[in-house]
């Protein structure tokens, strides 16, 4: 058969084009559940991991639903919105918009003793990349119970070490607002320049731009929750 | 599939050695360098893509060979890339499902094997003129050998650069930091998977000296 | 501007094609024998480069990202064809290198005798295909971005494959130890010249 004629090619790409694409979106269609469950799973895991509670990817479904308590979302002006998937809200996409179109996700949980937390999660930019991760507070709306961090590709054993559970160990207890109410924010500060404070923890040693960023994403990202707090500690 | 020699006659298993030893694709032939050493910095997401790019060669090799009479010539470049192109979001489809953390580490370098020059380069120069099984045996070989430099080299860098071996604590069991000794952060960086390569061809040929390049 | 000027000189310096992600390793190794080459091929990879990543982000953007396809139908939103991504960024490349070399060939005879010969090598060289995966991974928001990105990682591309050649002319004239002669120095070399690069880090940008 000759193999190069025109007709010939043109049959021959056909035909594999067809069997290539055929096959490629039935695998795509076959995996796509087990995909999408994996990304939920992690999710929830770093959820959950903002409460302290470290699962197996195995026991996350159910750790979840007996920890999170409700999850809805809350617009620009703190007040809960109707009819939102607030799990899937992308907070990247949301913060491009302009500030009154934005929904913010919160998460309502009870630890194992019993007590109430609510999980606010955040975004921002590090050195190569974004930056993300969940902090959670104790029902006074002011003291950091948790925070979780993660990253794109910070540079391992620098500005990579915010995934680190040590390093967020350091905001337990942290406090937001100072006596009189304001708001301070959790800074990083340079490790061993600062005294160290309820408002500020050490920083990365190495990892300079990781950690401002860091802190750019703590102090803008919770700072769209005030409305939110200052309602909901006028109802307490 | 040849009927008159046995699977794996001497011919073949020398297919599947060669690749390990004196015709090493990465040490020897200069091939698929590229892709994969940004991903040697632990030895988990290593092995995982030496077991995807050992995956992907033997299967294109094979679906080539098969297909060698009856690919236009005109066109054989991109038959062949669609074939690997294939094979790899397979692959990579996979690897989201069923090992997602080490897929989100191997991130765009899953997608560059693609690009690896082993790929074609053993495609144009064996599978499109040898039978299938051959082929599949040689792809192997070729993907093993590419494997072997990728763990060989990540051994290396989570030992010294982390002190760990797939995650275990190997030094702090041994004792060592409380000697003084520390981890050598320099491992970690990208430029040290490079020198020790350099290495490990500096020993390869002073053992097989007809390796050495003349100059 | 300012921030499309930051982009160039990160993807220029910092995330560096060669000494970060070791991408187009194949064709360095090969072709860095003499800076006249190397020139030839550096200069084909930023044109290839600055051409493929753009398209590719228009690809993406409005055909293959989850959603992308509203802008045919409100009915497509939940289309979500990145599954895809691999085999036509990979088909745009082949497809692009050929087209540019026959108009290169056509139009420009003196470009074509300097640069034709690389431009076949360029379609598997991975740092073409790796500019396009970058692109994605890092979602770049504009297309001047995107733009932006593919011509710095070109010219970081031929910065390096220069600075390998011309140490490689001459080292040629010193006593490398024999089994280390050709590849293996290069390798160590290149290494090297990757931790002199990660000094770019400290730059704040």
């Amino acid at each position: 058969m000759n193999t190069n004629k025109n007709s010939y090619i043109f049959i021959y790409a056909t035909v594999m084009i067809v069997i290539v694409a055929v096959m490629l979106s039935l695998a795509s269609l076959l995996l796509k559940p087990k995909q999408d469950f994996n990304i939920d799973v992690e999710k929830k895991k770093n959820i959950l991991s903002s409460i302290n509670i470290t699962a197996e990817a195995k026991e996350v479904p159910d750790l979840y639903k007996k920890h999170i308590t409700a999850v809805y979302a809350v617009d620009a002006n703190g007040k809960v919105m109707d009819g939102v998937d607030a799990l899937n809200i992308k907070l990247k996409d949301e913060l491009v918009k302009a500030p009154e179109n934005r929904s913010y996700p919160v998460f309502e949980a009870i630890n194992k003793e019993g007590e109430k937390l609510y999980i606010f999660p955040i975004q921002g930019k590090g050195l190569w990349g974004p930056i993300w991760g969940y902090v959670s507070f104790k029902e006074d709306l002011n003291t950091v119970y948790g925070a979780v961090f993660d990253h794109k590709g910070e540079t391992p054993g620098l500005g990579a070490e915010i995934a680190q559970p040590d390093f967020q160990a350091r905001f337990k207890d942290k406090t937001i607002f100072d006596e009189t109410g304001n708001y301070t924010s959790i800074k990083i500060t340079k490790p061993g320049t600062t005294a160290p404070t309820i408002h500020n923890v050490d920083g990365i040693s190495g990892g300079t731009i990781t950690s401002n960023g860091l802190g750019l994403m703590l102090k803008t990202g919770l700072e769209n929750y005030i409305p939110f707090i200052t309602t909901k500690k006028d109802s307490l | 599939m040849s009927n008159k020699e046995p699977l794996f006659s001497a011919k073949n298993l020398k297919l599947l050695s060669g690749p390990l030893n004196l015709n090493n694709p990465v040490t020897v032939q200069v091939l698929g360098v590229c892709s994969a050493l940004a991903v040697t910095v632990q030895l988990k997401p290593a092995v995982v893509m030496a077991i995807s790019v050992i995956v992907v060669t033997a299967f294109s090799n094979l679906v080539i060979s098969l297909l060698r009479n009856t690919i236009p010539n005109r066109i054989r470049i991109i038959v062949q890339l669609v074939v690997i192109a294939a094979l790899v979001i397979l692959v990579d489809q996979i690897l989201k499902a069923f090992v997602y953390d080490v897929s989100k580490q191997l991130s765009v370098f899953v997608g560059l094997i693609i690009t690896n020059c082993i790929l074609m380069g053993r495609l144009e120069a064996f599978a499109m003129a040898n039978k299938p099984w051959q082929s599949f045996v040689d792809g192997i070989g070729n993907g093993l050998g590419y494997g072997a430099i990728l763990v060989i080299v990540s051994f290396f860098r989570e030992l010294l650069g982390s002190g760990t071996i797939w995650g275990y604590q190997i030094i702090e069991k041994t004792g060592l930091y409380d000697l003084g000794y520390s981890n050598n952060g320099m491992f970690i960086l990208p430029p040290m998977a490079l020198i020790i390569i350099g290495v490990i061809i500096w020993i390869q040929r002073s053992r097989k000296r007809e390796l050495i390049e003349k100059s | 501007m300012e921030h499309l000027l930051d982009l160039f000189v990160k993807s220029v310096f910092i995330e560096n094609m060669i000494f970060a992600y070791f991408l187009g390793m194949c064709s360095y190794l090969a072709v860095s024998k003499t800076v006249n080459t190397s020139m030839g091929l550096g200069l084909a990879v930023i044109f290839v480069l600055g051409i493929t990543v753009p398209i590719d982000y228009l690809i993406d953007n409005y055909l293959l990202k989850p959603g992308a396809l509203t802008w045919l139908s409100k009915d497509f939103a939940d289309v979500d064809l990145s599954f895809l991504s691999f085999i036509i960024f990979i088909a745009v490349i082949a497809a692009l290198v050929q087209l540019v070399e026959m108009i290169v060939e056509k139009f420009a005879p003196a470009l074509y005798n300097s640069l034709g010969i690389f431009l076949p090598l360029i379609a598997v060289n991975c740092a073409i295909l790796g500019g396009s995966l970058f692109m994605q991974e890092r979602e770049y928001q504009t297309l001047g971005e995107a733009t932006v990105f593919g011509i710095g990682s070109g010219v970081g591309w031929l910065l390096a494959i220069i600075a390998i050649a011309a140490i490689r002319e001459k080292i040629r004239y010193s006593n490398v130890p024999a089994p280390l002669r050709g590849l293996g120095i290069t390798f160590i070399i290149t290494g090297l010249m990757g931790i002199a690069f990660m000094s770019f880090m400290g730059i704040s940008l």
